[in-house]
């Protein structure tokens, strides 16, 4: 696609409910002393942006890298979805949510965006969506968008009560519990009934 | 030079400061409140990285009972939350304690990877204010500071003006300080960053590429009070600028 006509990406923390069931025993301890109220949010900047079909680089100090797979809404104006796109949200895996995970998420090209939108429509159901993931041709993670703790639409709405999604911006449902970890060599593919297959390789990073 | 960016009866200018006005490429030349200041930033092709710094200052840290961070506390921001100078910031009803952080904020000026300290300001464009204010009702302890209080529509007014780098000898000794409704609140200068701008530069471009546009909101010193609707923040920093806005 052309990156070019998308705005902000956001992605989302915490809205698979099995991801806040496995917090659970965390949430009231320190640092986090309560379980989150109001949604989990960060942003995937433009440096991260890889299309479909492109390798994308891993820096060496990195043994692994954890694959967020997961649909975003993307805009049409504000408070109107155009569609979903894919997306592989790669991070650095990170043991702590307390701080804005910028050294983990926004290394360049650390987001892999689909070539497809669905576009939004009456017949269209977020929560009805499902994806995989396969790592070299394996079956790693099945993801199903009913287990969400805000369905596409809480989420909207929750977010837009304090900040405006415009025409390009992209909300991300999140990432379920269970996200496969790959490495350098790997061939990662997403794919979900509608959506076509999102396909990225992880490559050594070249040393300026 | 100093630039600004302006919105003229309905159409955005460019503009320069010139004699206490605004001058426009076309030589037309408007006073202050004749225009409707933007964000001095050129548009980009993609979303421009905003960084934001908290804990920045020696003072603020000790202030907020923290121990200075090891390495950055940075978060970041959509342009949703950029406003101009002159402009209104929100205060959301029903909410104990709203602060402005007057900060000396990076445009950076060309692309930027691998960037050591001693290159480091070959890499900014120029320099401009912005008052990152905070709603602090709002803090929650998962990706800290939360979004929804450090990214709210509007609140993150910038400007007046973008000064070029070249006017900015050193940006590691100015003066800053805060006004509400003329008393002065603030009071600092970014000599007593905890993190300056060339170990900021090396340390964000030593993971990631920084693009023209891209800006650093260097943190805040100590001194951070509520205000309150019909207040008038100013946010000055010497040598950049004096940028104002009201609480509504």
């Amino acid at each position: 696609m052309n990156l070019d006509t998308l705005g902000t990406v956001y992605g989302t923390l915490l809205n698979f409910r099995r991801e806040v069931e496995a917090w659970a025993p965390m949430a009231n301890e320190a640092p986090y002393k309560a379980p989150p109220k109001k949604p989990v949010l960060y942003i995937k900047t433009a440096n991260t942006w890889s299309n479909d079909g492109t390798t994308i680089a891993v820096p060496a100090r990195a043994q692994q890298v954890e694959v967020g797979a997961t649909i975003a809404m993307v805009m049409k104006a504000p408070g109107v979805v155009a569609g979903y796109r894919l997306m592989n949200d790669l991070s650095l895996p990170h043991a702590s949510f307390f701080r804005p995970p910028v050294k983990f998420k926004c290394l360049d090209g650390f987001l892999g965006i689909g070539d497809m939108l669905l576009p939004a429509g009456p017949d269209v159901d977020p929560s009805q969506f499902v994806l995989e993931v396969r790592i070299n041709g394996e079956l790693k993670q099945a993801v199903r968008f009913d287990g969400l703790v805000r369905n596409a639409k809480e989420l909207l709405a929750d977010v837009s009560e304090f900040m405006t999604l415009g025409a390009g911006d992209a909300l991300m449902l999140g990432c379920d519990l269970g996200r496969p970890l790959a490495k350098v060599g790997d061939r990662i593919e997403i794919s979900a009934p509608g959506f076509g297959t999102l396909t990225n390789t992880l490559v050594m990073e070249v040393s300026a | 030079m100093k630039h600004a960016r302006i919105n003229y009866q309905g159409v955005v200018h460019d503009a320069t400061e010139r004699d206490g006005k605004l001058l426009l490429p076309d030589g037309q030349s408007l006073s202050f409140d004749a225009v409707t200041w933007l964000p001095p930033l050129t548009p980009t092709p993609r979303p421009r990285t905003i960084f934001a710094l908290g804990l920045n200052y020696a003072d603020h840290a000790k202030e907020l009972e923290f121990k200075a961070p090891d390495e950055p506390l940075v978060f970041l921001k959509g342009e949703n939350a950029l406003t101009g100078h002159l402009r209104c910031t929100k205060r959301p009803a029903g909410v104990e304690f709203m602060h402005y952080e007057c900060e000396l904020t990076v445009i950076v000026g060309k692309t930027a990877r691998n960037v050591k300290r001693a290159d480091a300001y070959d890499f900014v464009g120029g320099y401009t204010v912005a008052n990152d204010y905070a709603i602090r009702d709002y803090l929650e302890n998962w990706y800290r500071p939360n979004l929804r209080v450090k990214n709210r529509d509007a609140t993150t007014p910038l400007g007046p003006w973008s000064v070029d780098a070249a006017d900015v000898p050193n940006p590691m000794a100015l003066a800053l300080q805060t006004t509400v409704n003329g008393k002065v609140t603030q009071s600092g200068n970014t000599r007593d960053m905890i993190f300056d701008v060339p170990f900021l530069i090396e340390f964000f471009s030593s993971f990631m590429t920084l693009q023209p546009g891209d800006l650093i909101l260097t943190g805040t010193p100590d001194g951070v009070v509520d205000c309150r609707p019909g207040d008038v923040v100013v946010t000055e920093i010497e040598g950049i600028g004096a940028l104002v806005n009201t609480i509504e």
